[in-house]
């Protein structure tokens, strides 16, 4: 058992009935990277962060997480993981700080509350900290569930899809966050349909199409092989964002008005 | 990871008790019906029953009442069970080191809680209504230990409700049954006045020797073989309940 890559995954395969979604995946994550799995809806993506993080079993093949097989050492490897999944995990009755207090007290760590006024501070929520959560905007509710997922220090994060549904401001939030992270030797994948944010956020990015990884490689190698159409896809995509950021205020100062914000709900579906 | 299994039940436990804390509407809905249904019979339909004792027509129907208490309770197991499984909450927990069982066990306590509060609330309206008793303590704890079996082993098929559902709705419709049960059943009027097949149906359902042997504890008379019969009920739905739940639930986690 060999450590130096934080993620190993070898013919991954899997079906729901007669739906091959994955035919035998192939790539690994080398320790301290941030990787984007992209790929477009019903491509896999989910599927293979379920299978990594162990909610789900696969048919065939191999995944190892941070040196411990996913079929045989399941809990070995929750200890090394954590997961922020589609929809923002986090108990809507509960306040944001009691939110991460279990989360802390589930990973049996010491001093819970510390850990969490520490996050709260981190995230930008201390103000926000003994709301429910169900009065929290979109934005709010995703860095909470990225908090949570940060406590005990996991070496491998999972983070699948942690934009989609959110409004541009909140996206650049979250954005921030991740890559705060990479600055800290965690090693994250990262699932999303966004381009561009694959392209700010990742070390590496790996294309899943069809249930296979087509191709794997940095930014420059991708671009490689498509120059033209990418550099004019990348230049047409942020300007409308550009104009919306810009009509609507610089996304650094929305903290001071999150409680205006949409409410959470509207996003999740 | 086993090791933890306690502590994490605790900690999920503080947790779902913190959503009945904050919603305690969930135990006074609990405990509305049954009191309704008390009222109604006490005081509406009880002058006409005979029930061929001596006790007062409230002595007579209270463990009825409770466990009637107790089955429209459990739905709200269901219920949260099923939002943790629809919400993320469930697979974060699932993606976490904690020991697996600890998600429902936690549900199962809390349950526990929220019913024994309900029944409280019941028994103290009961009071109010000329309910009395001349039980000492071990005949209280005897009744309390049915009780919480009772909550125990019909809370298991809420877990299985719960896990299996497909909507709100579906979670918690499965215990109007269990809380019309108690209606054909020796809790509101004597088998003896049925008609032979319905009568032969209330004496051989398991609410019957429950409600027996609750009344004999309460009136301090001897339970007879019914406290036996009323376990053996007990025992098998807790042990058939529990073993389909966690098939259920290792299917869905795998």
């Amino acid at each position: 058992m060999t450590t130096e890559a934080a993620i190993r995954v070898q013919g991954i395969a899997k079906s729901f009935g007669n739906l091959q979604v994955l035919r035998g995946v192939d790539f690994e994550v080398e320790a301290g990277n941030i990787v984007a799995l992209l790929g477009s809806n019903g491509a896999g993506k989910t599927t293979l962060v379920r299978i990594l993080s162990t909610l789900l079993t696969a048919d065939s093949g191999t995944a190892t997480v941070h040196g411990f097989d996913v079929a045989g050492k399941p809990g070995d490897v929750r200890e090394s993981i954590s997961l922020t999944g589609q929809f923002a995990a986090v108990d809507d009755v509960l306040t944001g700080r009691e939110n991460l207090v279990l989360v802390a007290r589930l990973r049996h760590l010491k001093n819970p509350g510390r850990i969490a006024d520490d996050l709260l501070a981190r995230f930008t929520l201390t103000d926000a900290g003994n709301r429910k959560t169900a009065t929290y905007s979109g934005g709010m509710r995703r860095r909470l569930d990225i908090a949570m997922s940060l406590i005990g220090s996991p070496p491998v994060i999972f983070l699948d899809e942690p934009t989609t549904g959110l409004d541009p401001q909140a996206r650049i939030e979250v954005r921030q966050t991740v890559k705060q992270l990479a600055g800290q030797g965690t090693t994250v994948l990262l699932t999303t349909q966004y381009l561009d944010e694959a392209e700010q956020l990742a070390d590496r990015i790996a294309i899943l199409h069809k249930g296979t990884i087509i191709q794997n490689g940095t930014l420059a190698e991708l671009q490689q092989l498509l120059p033209a159409a990418e550099v004019e896809y990348v230049q047409k995509q942020p300007s409308l964002e550009d104009v919306f950021l810009a009509l609507t205020g610089d996304p650094r100062e929305a903290d001071a008005d999150d409680d205006r914000r949409v409410p959470a709900g509207k996003e999740l579906r | 990871m086993t090791s933890h299994a306690l502590g994490d039940t605790g900690v999920l436990t503080g947790r779902s008790l913190r959503h009945i804390l904050r919603s305690p509407d969930t135990i006074l809905t609990t405990a509305v019906t049954p009191v309704a249904l008390m009222l109604l019979f006490v005081y509406v339909l009880g002058g006409a029953i005979r029930t061929g004792s001596s006790e007062s027509y409230v002595n007579y129907m209270l463990p009825g009442i409770l466990l009637i208490t107790i089955a429209s309770g459990i739905a709200y197991t269901a219920y949260r069970l099923f939002l943790d499984l629809q919400g993320g909450i469930f697979e974060r927990f699932q993606s976490m080191p904690i020991a697996r069982s600890s998600v429902l066990w936690a549900h199962v306590l809390t349950s526990l809680v929220a019913n024994l509060v309900s029944v409280t609330v019941v028994i103290g309206v009961a009071l109010v209504m000329g309910f009395r008793t001349g039980a000492n303590v071990a005949n209280w704890l005897a009744v309390a230990g049915i009780l919480i079996l009772f909550t125990v082993a019909l809370t298991w098929i809420a877990v299985i409700a719960g896990l299996s559902a497909k909507t709100v709705d579906g979670a918690s419709a499965f215990s109007y049954p269990l809380i019309f049960l108690p209606f054909i059943s020796s809790a509101f009027v004597p088998t003896a006045s049925m008609p032979a097949p319905v009568a032969w149906f209330a004496q051989n359902q398991p609410v019957t020797s429950i409600v027996n042997t609750i009344r004999a504890l309460f009136a301090q008379q001897s339970i007879g073989g019914d406290i036996w019969i009323a376990l053996a009920w007990l025992v098998g739905i807790l042990a058939v309940a529990y073993a389909f739940a966690v098939t259920i639930y290792r299917r869905k986690i795998s």
